[in-house]
């Protein structure tokens, strides 16, 4: 589904990915672990085309297109979706307005027809299930007055509404309690299906308790250092980061 | 939404077109001798010819305001035109003697003047330079005893009301802009809503400017009896021309005791290119009088082209419990430079007023909000709440905020909130993200963050805006 080529990129003017290989398949679930700074968000967000991040080399092929060559909202109309980190508010928006336009860009985009209000609304209710999402929620602002369970919920509900191909989960699990958590890897997993894949993007082991990753890459200072099956997380959570790193101070 | 704001790239300004139609124009200048010209071309009593002298010499005596933030090249005054009208064999009897090419003009604005085909609901006095050309639904408003006509008609069958409310909330000596208005206004639209009647329908008034190097100077008079009620719409456009055009307009609104006016515009006067060049100077004295008891007079206003804006919709809060409210949404794009705002005056007792004004700059646009709440010694209990919020988009542009407040008793209360807003890189993204474009992500933002006034806009004139604020913010995100 996604094939990364020796990926480089640089914000305001400081690399931090130096050379990222990574191919994912549909059906797969990812994880991208490693430390504070060694670019895992940097990778969720060049992926899915943030501004401010300039690649310097290397290469992305989605579906056999060339990802790094299209805008965002491309990206996103292709199947690409990123669950942010910081999800951002847009006051007097409500959710429903804001879902239900990008969800017809990217029907549009891919020749079917557009939903009416009726039909959106039916389609919103159903997918708000899957997160517990309360019915006094449509009318919200995006994200205004959320509390960050709230927020990384309504990240999961859009993707449940835009059906992508590649869900790319940045730090989906920071700032929630046990209960939160649990409900959004709910979510993820419902959404689970042998077409799509999951690229989880997370510091800690815990969230990998609930979406099991088929595979697991360690990313330290702006390349994949190890990757292996789920257990390598595992490995980590009892022996830190750094152990990781003497292994490679040794190898060196 | 998305389609229309595609269709729209590329159009600009699409009411930029002019209508060619033979017009009865005076020659440049302005002395007492063009002030009688006009007063006797409109037939006006001899009281009134005498009023718009009054002011001329008043004018005379005043120099033009600049204590705004706005820039703009000195006006000469003498190099105006001050009456331009679209001959007209004679006086109308019905809609159908209109000259078609006005009806056509008309058409293309998006405005029929023809009854069966409006919406009903709405009554039109079309306004083409300074001449009202059309009132539709005039005999169905006549059914309740409603006036609603031109203001010329009106000063021939109800002298006596205008005579009465003429001047009576801005008087002809009020600035140097209203009392241009006040000598040489030509037309306008005039409303009187009789004792304990809501008026069925929204009454609407059309300007149009067409005639080049001519000012505009219209005068509108809504006057609600106790107890009734109007809203009212204002809509505005003009042709592209290089030149600047003066348009120097007064409105005056009257509510009685228990009674309601509510005032909508939306202003979208040519705004000149994208180099600051032509446009509309639009110099507006706008101020309703509470007159009665338990009245109240709302403005809103969605404010999109004018080259220059100077403008202060005000309410004085005279009767007792009365209310004034005043919801505003201003963008500036490219070079436009708007100074507005309002006046709240609290004379009653337990009087309210509450202020949302919203300023959008982007290009190199500058806005700025002016406001003075005044409670007087006398206006015991009364409130104000004020909430100021500003966008920038870009960073070539500039917002300020001016609120002046001044309370003399110790039992009312002020409230201000303002707040200065920048659209992020990061909001655009987030919308780019879930499939939708930058144009469109922008005018969501931006639609979201004017809601608060939009929602007091009729509906079709909310729709109407949230389009304008599209176009006009169209291509200032590169």
């Amino acid at each position: 589904m996604i094939e990364i080529k020796n990926l480089h990129a640089k914000v305001a003017g400081r690399e931090i990915l130096k050379g990222i290989n990574l191919n994912v398949k549909a059906g797969e679930v990812h994880a991208i672990m490693g430390p504070n700074g060694s670019g895992k968000s940097t990778l969720a967000q060049v992926l899915s085309g943030h501004p401010a991040y300039e690649v310097t080399d290397g290469h992305v092929l989605f579906e056999g297109q060339d990802l790094l060559d299209m805008e965002p909202e491309k990206r996103a109309h292709a199947g690409v979706f990123l669950a942010f980190q910081y999800p951002v508010e847009i006051p007097g928006v409500s959710n429903s307005y804001f879902l239900k336009a990008g969800l017809n860009e990217i029907r549009k985009s891919r020749g079917e027809e557009e939903l009416d209000s009726m039909q959106f609304l039916k389609l919103l209710k159903e997918k708000m299930k899957i997160v517990e999402m309360d019915s006094s929620f449509i009318n919200r602002p995006v994200n205004e007055g959320f509390s960050g369970g709230e927020k990384k919920r309504n990240e999961i509900l859009q993707m449940a509404v835009l059906e992508p191909k590649l869900a790319i989960l940045d730090e989906t699990d920071s700032g929630l309690d046990i209960d939160a958590l649990k409900i959004v890897a709910e979510g993820v997993n419902k959404l689970k299906s042998p077409k799509n894949a999951t690229i989880v993007v997370t510091h800690y082991q815990r969230l990998l308790n609930y979406i099991v990753p088929d595979f697991v890459h360690v990313l330290v200072n702006g390349r994949i250092v190890k990757s292996g099956g789920k257990e390598l997380a595992l490995e980590l959570e009892a022996n830190g980061y750094d152990f990781i790193k003497e292994e490679l101070l040794q190898s060196v | 939404m998305a389609e229309t704001i595609e269709e729209l790239v590329g159009k600009e300004y699409k009411y930029g077109f002019t209508t060619d139609i033979e017009a009865d124009t005076i020659p440049p200048g302005l002395s007492e001798d063009v002030v009688r010209t006009i007063s006797k071309k409109k037939n006006e009593p001899e009281w009134l010819t005498e009023w718009r002298l009054k002011a001329y010499r008043a004018w005379l005596t005043m120099e033009e305001p600049h204590w705004s933030n706005l820039k703009y090249p000195p006006i000469n005054y003498q190099s105006l035109s001050y009456y331009s009208a679209p001959k007209q064999a004679k006086k109308l009897n019905s809609l159908n003697e209109v000259d078609p090419i006005l009806l056509e003009t008309y058409e293309k604005l998006g405005i029929s003047l023809t009854e069966q085909k409006r919406l009903s609901g709405i009554a039109v006095d079309a306004v083409f330079d300074s001449v009202s050309v059309a009132t539709t639904f005039k005999e169905t408003l006549k059914e309740k005893g409603i006036i609603f006509c031109s203001f010329s008609d009106a000063v021939q069958e109800h002298p006596d009301l205008v005579k009465k409310y003429l001047g009576s909330v801005v008087p002809y000596s009020d600035n140097f802009f209203a009392a241009l208005n006040s000598a040489v206004f030509s037309d306008g639209s005039f409303c009187y809503i009789p004792k304990g009647v809501r008026c069925p329908m929204e009454l609407s008034t059309y300007f149009r400017i067409n005639a080049s190097n001519t000012g505009q100077f219209e005068r509108t008079l809504i006057i609600a009896d106790e107890g009734a009620y109007v809203s009212y719409l204002e809509g505005c456009t003009a042709p592209m021309r290089d030149e600047n055009q003066l348009h120097a307009a007064v409105v005056e609104l009257i509510a009685l005791e228990k009674a309601e006016v509510k005032y909508s515009t939306v202003q979208n006067w040519y705004a000149g290119d994208k180099d600051g060049k032509g446009g509309i100077y639009n110099f507006v004295t706008k101020r309703g009088k509470c007159a009665g008891a338990y009245s109240k007079i709302s403005w809103t206003q969605v404010e999109t082209g004018s080259a220059i804006t100077w403008k202060y919709p005000s309410v004085i809060l005279l009767g007792d419990n009365s209310i004034g409210e005043f919801y505003s949404v201003a963008v500036v794009n490219n070079r436009q430079d708007a100074d507005t705002g309002t006046k709240m005056q609290h004379i009653g007792k337990n009087t309210r007023s509450t202020i949302v004004s919203k300023g959008i700059s982007a290009g190199r646009g500058n806005n700025t909000y002016r406001g003075l709440v005044n409670i007087g010694k006398n206006a015991t209990n009364s409130r104000n709440y004020t909430q100021c919020d500003s966008m920038l988009i870009g960073n070539k542009c500039s917002a300020n905020t001016f609120p002046y407040i001044e309370v003399k008793n110790s039992t009312s209360s002020v409230e201000h909130e303002a707040s200065t807003s920048k659209i992020g890189e990061d909001q655009i993204f987030y919308c780019k993200q879930r499939g939708i474009n930058t144009e469109n992500a922008i005018s969501m933002i931006i639609n979201g963050f004017a809601k608060e006034v939009f929602k007091n806009l009729p509906m079709e004139f909310a729709v109407e805006a949230q389009k304008l604020l599209g176009i006009s913010l169209e291509g200032s995100v590169g």
